[in-house]
């Protein structure tokens, strides 16, 4: 199945894209298995944003095919 | 309203979703603004001009040139005073019917709660982690809403939280302890972007004290204002979150 993961602010520039297709074997992988594919092993950053289909959602959420994932960095300056 | 204030706020009058009932509870309404920096500059400004009758702004710094990009309640004569008092002091310019009140004091522990009680609502212009989540803990505990912003670089996020009605700060940033951040000092941020946010922020605020549906309920508003491109996402209420069931509806208040 596909998926589509964007990435912003500083998450696309720590990735080097701005967005990908992912194509895995199975349904049902969850945000943070595809995150660790994407990112190479390494673990998720603390608080990041993650939104599937414009809600956002947490990393055990598990993924279908055609599901658009996104990841923002926090944000807190004032 | 007297003759002078029908005139002050006649182009509010005018509004149907704001009109002279409308106005009156703004007149009536109490506000606390934590942060008096880039988002709380524009926040308090126009807070005070549309007539908010009671403004609490808190913020513990000082004036500090590397602020004047951007910190639009203050200004180069500034320079070293209390941020709290500086924007008090621009807001009352703007406004003198407005009972504005500096607390140059940082927003933590029993303070944060007594003066989260004592309003209608919070807005949190602050810029870091241990105050965000501290105004949210108040926020939940008191049954008060909280209108959230940040900025950094060339984007700026809102969002709107309300006592059982949704998840809360927390819901959306779970983890605590383990805080990676982009913020301004770090990052930089582009002057009118930190004004746009604060601005949102205020209209956000207005429509909570007006009773006023909006569409940022519960939901997160990320603006990139380098591309233009605007997103609204739902917020999903975590069920292990320490909110869930703790929001303390109050009980004088239908915001
Ligand atoms: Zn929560």
């Amino acid at each position: 199945m596909n998926i589509k993961v964007r990435y912003f602010a500083s998450m696309r520039d720590r990735m080097g894209r701005a967005e990908e297709t992912v194509t895995v074997d199975r349904e049902g992988i969850t945000v943070e298995e595809l995150w660790r594919r994407v990112a190479g092993g390494q673990e998720m950053p603390p608080n990041l944003l993650i939104a599937v289909n414009m809600e956002y959602t947490d990393a055990s959420r598990q993924l279908k095919s055609g599901d658009e994932v996104a990841f923002f960095p926090p944000v807190t300056g004032g | 309203m007297d003759d002078r204030q029908l005139q002050r706020y006649s182009r509010h009058l005018l509004l149907p979703e704001v009109g002279p009932e409308g106005q009156e509870r703004l007149l009536a309404a109490r506000v606390l603004l934590v942060g008096a920096g880039g988002l709380g500059s524009p926040a308090a400004l126009y807070l005070a001009a549309s007539g908010v009758g009671e403004l609490r702004i808190a913020d513990p710094d000082r004036v500090e040139l590397e602020n004047l990009q951007r910190q639009i309640a203050h200004g180069t004569a500034d320079l070293g005073r209390s941020k709290a008092r500086s924007a008090a002091e621009s807001a009352r310019a703007l406004n003198p019917e407005v009972q504005v009140q500096a607390l140059a004091e940082r927003a933590e522990g029993a303070r944060l709660a007594a003066w989260a009680a004592e309003v209608d609502l919070v807005l949190d212009a602050s810029d870091n982690f241990p105050t965000r989540y501290a105004l949210n803990e108040a926020c939940l505990a008191a049954g008060r809403p909280l209108v959230s912003g940040a900025v950094a670089g060339w984007r700026g996020q809102v969002a709107v939280f309300t006592p059982g009605r949704g998840g809360c700060y927390r819901c959306l940033y779970p983890q605590e302890e383990a805080a990676e951040e982009a913020t301004c000092a770090a990052q930089g941020v582009l002057s009118p972007a930190a004004g746009t946010v604060g601005c949102l922020m205020a209209v956000e605020a207005l429509k909570v004290l007006l009773g006023l549906e909006t569409a940022l309920r519960g939901k997160l508003l990320q603006a990139d204002l380098l591309a233009q491109r605007w997103r609204v996402a739902r917020i999903r209420q975590d069920p292990a979150c320490p909110c869930a069931g703790r929001w303390r509806a109050r009980e004088d208040s239908n915001l």
